[in-house]
């Protein structure tokens, strides 16, 4: 049995303390939005937060997460301003790869305020995109980043 | 792939009779009378109008990321004359009223395009009659806008019709195949920027794919893949291992009467956790045939010989005197090009949930072709295919792996066999090594010049595996000497440009189709026939010492079968050119590059003569002499898809499709050994990341002739662009793909 908190959440999980964070998250508590691509931590599709830092939820054993704070594309509410910005650029063909590419970008904006493009290619090497929506990946962090610069500006 | 020819007819004769037998009934024919509170007015099978005027869309293309609903629905939304925010989208499940259901051959928008304009107008025909009687006036004096019939100063809602009764008016099948759709000048949606209705399931985590399907009481399922995809045999089990695993349960043998699975043990468990560790301690004792003793070169080699010979295959062009060119010839070009295999990897796993409900089964996965795999679901679980339904998913992925069903049956026989709902899904090496991947190609390409220099004839002979030769035999073409042959695994070969007297002959490989199963891959055969043909292009020019886009241009002459014809090739060969040199243009084309700096420029025409997508690339490219590594700095593309329907979905097609060739000509490709691929996941198999994306400079050509397709076409181009600026960077020729750094660098050596 390990228990956690998921997007603000306490669940607990009764399964093997090696198995896969991923298959908690997406069988076990029922959040499909994070995915499975490769198993081997290459794909990025599978990228969670714990503890606020990008997580490849695929090669984090579960018993890992004891107590500590997850949070999955769900948990963003569709509020993010990457979500607006993913949005307004049309990112997503068919999609699979999205919700990791967007919880690795929201840590990627919360380290960079203003990313570089190689602070982009650096950070964002582990996404892969299949459909190759890259160009908007790029286009939109740097909107988001942009947008949530603002927003602590002005606050 | 282009197969859909004959089944886009099928499927538009479906749209008249599934509608209503020899009419359409438009819906509440009872003017005047209340209509049901249920029922919405469903003027032909495509799509309802209910009471609030909301237009529900039904779409019967799979969604793997083309947003085909919402350009589906914009087509029909324009013509029909309604808000775009009052349209939905319903993905349907599989019916016999829908015809075929495929989406493939970059077709979907290109077959609709006819069938939803159509729709949407005879809606608005008769939602225009309908209203002019409620507003006292007549239809000739009423026009439809904005989903309200107006008449004069006043007007009824579409909603309101519905309401009141609707239309009684029906159409003739015949009235309805001629009824006129809007002028280019009238449209108001088509063109337009819109968002893609399924995106924003796709930011938020709400999108469900097939790997999210469940049902309580399922079970987990996966595969032991066998060593050889068509010739295993199970001669024992041993899973003494795999029942120390917590929540592991069996392992089946499947019985497949539709040998679609041969070899196959599946390997069940209450969780997927527990599948996948269970399935890695379950030891399976196979036998194999000689596809154990096939690698790579093997195929290639088998292919040199098929085209060595002169017999055999099919002459899908063979005009007359190509051999009396040839003895004339002045001078004579010939090179032979290969290609390796590649790997689909769709991010989403191949996976299908199959269960048994009240004498029916229900298969949950996305797929490409239903229509294809439904009678092999039959067959297999010996049932009437109208006692199987698929419901539909988007796919995380499609690039033609889900025109190939097969992963359906796998889980249908699990569940037929326990008794129970299985969820099956393949990790991602079993995905790779279960994949119809692309096969190896070898072309060898002859060019008679004149003693002028005029290029006179030209011979074109292609050996691969054949897609449709094992899954789709029935979709196959014949040569008019009755030879059958894949056209998806030879079309650009038959190319548009004038080149005197042609021969085109395509073969089957049959030791690739023997050895595993050859799949539909992005754009198919013009992936690999163009690389072959555009690169020799440019050979040809530089032996001509023409500049290698006035040699194309002066080819692309429109003459004679290259003139184009109606519906899709209107313009032929001229807007092909007309392309090219827009590309090079825009590219600075015959601008001095730096050192060890080139540009390299190829056209193709798409996925198949009868449906051209026009397009030119040229890709700016600097070669590292000393690691061999290629940089691609920037590809310029120009294409004319003529009318486009969704300008943003198309952009995307085009961005992807281009880096789709570009990762393919340097970082992608497999091998072939000893019947299996070598590369089983992202650690070695290595798609391009986002650090390795070139400036991107897309260009669409306005037109209004019949919109073709979008999802293909770019990744035709770029590979040969991409090696004709190698050779204006350094002089080295490579005619293989992938282009690897090693290869580079023995060019390099050996120019020395």
């Amino acid at each position: 049995m390990t228990s956690f908190h998921i997007n603000g959440r306490l669940v607990m999980v009764d399964a093997e303390d090696d198995m896969p964070l991923l298959w908690a998250i997406r069988d076990a508590i029922g959040l499909t939005g994070t995915k499975f691509g490769c198993g081997i931590g290459m794909c990025g599709a599978c990228t969670v937060h714990v503890g606020g830092r990008p997580t490849r939820s695929c090669v984090t054993p579960l018993a890992s997460v004891a107590g500590a704070e997850v949070t999955t594309i769900e948990g963003l509410e569709g509020k993010h301003p990457l979500q607006t910005a993913w949005a307004d650029h049309q990112v997503p063909q068919c999609g699979y790869c999205q919700s990791g590419q967007i919880m690795q970008a929201a840590s990627l904006i919360k380290d960079f305020p203003a990313p570089t493009d190689e602070d982009i290619d650096a950070v964002m090497a582990g996404n892969l995109c299949r459909c190759m929506a890259y160009v908007r990946i790029r286009n939109a962090i740097k909107q988001a980043a942009t947008q949530a610069r603002k927003v602590a500006a002005d606050e | 792939m282009s197969k859909l020819k004959n089944q886009s007819t099928l499927s538009r004769r479906a749209f008249l009779i599934g509608s209503a037998g020899t009419a359409i009934a438009f819906g509440f024919a009872q003017t005047g009378a209340i209509a049901d509170e249920t029922s919405p007015f469903e003027p032909t099978i495509w799509y309802s109008i209910d009471r609030s005027g909301i237009v529900t869309v039904n779409i019967t293309r799979a969604e793997m990321g083309q947003h085909i609903g919402t350009a589906l629905a914009r087509i029909l939304a324009d013509e029909l004359e309604v808000n775009w925010r009052n349209i939905r989208l319903s993905a349907v499940d599989t019916d016999p009223k829908w015809g075929i259901m495929v989406t493939g051959g970059s077709r979907s928008v290109s077959d609709d395009f006819p069938v939803y304009s159509r729709a949407g107008a005879a809606g608005r025909i008769a939602l225009i009659e309908a209203g002019a009687k409620l507003l006292g006036s007549s239809p000739s004096r009423c026009f439809a806008r904005h989903g309200a019939v107006f008449a004069a100063n006043r007007s009824i809602s579409y909603g309101e019709i519905v309401r009141r009764g609707g239309p009684a008016r029906k159409f003739m099948p015949n009235e309805l195949a001629e009824l006129p759709i809007k002028l280019a000048s009238e449209r108001r949606l088509i063109g337009q920027k819109a968002d893609a209705l399924d995106i924003p399931a796709k930011i938020n985590g709400t999108a469900r794919y097939g790997i999210d399907a469940s049902v309580s009481g399922m079970v987990y399922a996966r595969p032991k893949i066998p060593p050889t995809r068509n010739d295993s045999v199970v001669r024992s089990v041993d899973d003494s291992a795999a029942r120390q695993v917590k929540g592991y349960l069996t392992s089946l043998v499947l019985e497949d009467p539709s040998n679609t699975v041969p070899g196959w043990v599946v390997v069940c468990a209450t969780s997927y956790p527990a599948a996948i560790r269970a399935a890695d301690l379950v030891k399976v004792d196979w036998t194999s045939g000689s596809a154990t003793e096939v690698s790579e070169q093997n195929i290639l080699d088998h292919g040199a010989t098929q085209i060595a010979s002169s017999s055999g295959g099919a002459l899908v062009v063979d005009d007359p005197g190509v051999d009396t060119a040839f003895e004339a010839a002045g001078s004579v070009l010939e090179r032979t090009y290969t290609t390796g295999s590649v790997l689909h990897a769709q991010l989403e796993p191949v996976n299908a949930l199959a269960l048994e409900k009240d004498g029916r089964f229900e298969i949950h996965t996305g797929s490409q072709w239903q229509s294809l795999v439904l009678p092999v679901l039959a067959d297999a679980l010996r049932l009437p295919q109208e006692r199987i339904v698929m419901r539909t998913y988007p796919m995380g992925g499609g690039f033609g792996r889900r025109l190939n069903g097969d992963y359906a049956v796998p889980a249908a026989l699990a569940s037929k066999a326990l008794g129970r709902p299985v969820k099956l899904v393949l990790t991602r090496p079993d995905d790779m090594r279960f994949d119809s991947f692309r096969s190896p190609s070898i072309q060898t390409l002859r060019l008679a010049f004149d003693a002028q220099g005029k290029v006179t004839a030209m011979e074109h002979h292609a050996s691969a595996g054949w897609p449709s030769a094992i899954v789709a035999p029935a979709i196959m073409r014949k040569t008019r000497d009755g030879t059958p042959y894949d056209q998806d695994a030879i079309d650009g070969a038959d190319h548009w440009y004038n080149v005197g007297a042609q021969r085109v002959r395509a073969l089957s490989n049959t030791l690739a189709n023997s050895a595993f199963r050859p799949g539909y891959l992005r754009s198919v055969g013009p992936g690999w026939t163009n690389w072959a043909v555009e690169t020799f292009m440019d050979e040809a020019a530089r032996m001509a010492q023409v500049d290698p886009v006035t040699f194309r241009v002066e080819l692309l002459d429109g003459a004679g079968r290259n003139a184009g014809t109606a519906p899709n090739a209107i313009g032929g060969a001229k807007r092909q050119a007309a392309v090219l040199k827009r590309a090079a243009e825009k590219a600075g084309w015959g601008t001095v590059m730096p050192k060890d700096t080139g540009l390299g420029v190829a056209t193709t025409f798409g996925q198949e003569r009868e449906m051209p997508t026009w397009g030119a690339c040229v890709a700016r490219v600097h070669v590292d002499r000393s690691s061999g590594a290629i940089a691609v700095e920037k590809l310029t593309i120009v294409v004319d898809a003529g009318t486009i329907v969704h300008p943003d979905g198309a952009l995307a097609q085009v961005e992807g499709g281009a880096l789709w060739g570009l990762s393919m000509a340097l970082h992608e490709g497999t091998e072939f050994v000893k019947g299996q691929v070598k590369d089983t996941n992202f650690d070695s198999y290595t798609p391009l990341r986002i650090g390795d994306v070139p400036d991107l400079d897309i260009e669409f050509i306005n037109s209004i002739e019949a919109p073709v397709g979008l999802g293909e076409p770019a990744t035709t181009v770029v590979a040969p662009a991409i090696g004709n600026a190698i050779f204006a960077a350094t002089g080295i020729r490579l005619r293989h793909l992938p282009i690897r750094p090693a290869a580079v660098l023995a060019a390099l050596a050996s120019q020395r």
